[in-house]
């Protein structure tokens, strides 16, 4: 049991335990944090894969963004914050098969495939200097269509929560 | 490999929380966990059996996408909210009001 193992179950237990939370609670601010803590453990997870751009991007965006979003539509939309129950046992049941269904058939999948995968670890340099050369010459074209959506969204969003003036 | 089984652990998690959840913002807190999910999967390819960076470029993809989804998303709900006085997805049935 290294060091590497022990804070990789760390960031995964963070990781999977504010799931739960997000899942599982029933009020809905407590979820939103817990959200926020799932965000952190995952760009944890992204450092150790060796991708400190996408770490720093998902903090920036996720949490910095995405979150704030969020956090501005649960107070703006709940003025009874506690009531978010769940809907009856009947409902409740072919949800929990389902995802337990997908989730055993996702991690035997993963289990027993040999992935081949080299597990030495490479040289570790700095990826941004590589993704920025990646996306203006390999993937140019969804640089350009994302940036396409990004003018579309901002717009029409902004058209959207627009408060009609009734007249 | 690890990180394979905590991705799948997390699409399911979110998938439960879309299936299961009333409140339309708690479907989009399942939502962003489950493209959060499908980027450490991303990510944890181009680590481990890819030499190029392509798993990482396509992460960015994601995310980017993801806080445009979550932008328009809120701006629907918001809107949902001003119209109906309600959030809960069961509630919110008619086409016009």
């Amino acid at each position: 049991m290294d060091l590497y193992t022990i804070i990789f179950y760390f960031f995964a237990v963070i990781t999977l335990g504010s799931a739960c939370i997000v899942v599982f609670s029933r009020n809905i601010v407590r979820a939103a944090f817990a959200l926020l803590f799932a965000f952190f453990g995952v760009a944890g997870i992204y450092i150790f894969l060796l991708a400190d751009f996408i770490a720093v991007t998902q903090l920036l965006i996720y949490v910095g963004g995405i979150m704030v979003l969020i956090l501005f539509g649960v107070m703006l939309t709940s003025h009874q914050i506690n009531v978010d129950a769940k809907t009856g046992v009947i409902q409740t049941l072919p949800a929990i098969l389902i995802a337990a269904c997908i989730g055993a058939g996702l991690v035997w999948v993963f289990w027993i495939t040999d992935w081949k995968a080299n597990s030495q670890l490479p040289i570790v340099e700095t990826t941004a200097l590589k993704i920025g050369e990646l996306l203006l010459t390999k993937y140019l074209l969804p640089f350009e269509i994302a940036s396409m959506i990004l003018l579309v969204a901002l717009i029409g969003a902004a058209m959207i929560a627009r408060r009609e003036k009734k007249v | 490999m690890h990180f394979l089984v905590l991705s799948g652990l997390l699409f399911s998690f979110g998938i439960f929380a879309i299936l299961t959840r009333r409140n339309a913002i708690m479907v989009l807190m399942g939502v962003e966990l489950v493209l959060n999910a499908a980027n450490i999967n991303f990510v944890a390819f181009s680590r481990y059996v890819s030499t190029s960076l392509d798993g990482h470029v396509v992460a960015i993809f994601v995310i980017i996408l993801a806080a445009a989804e979550a932008a328009i998303a809120l701006a629907i709900i918001l809107n949902i909210y001003q119209n109906f006085n309600t959030v809960n997805v069961d509630e919110i049935n008619q086409l016009k009001d």
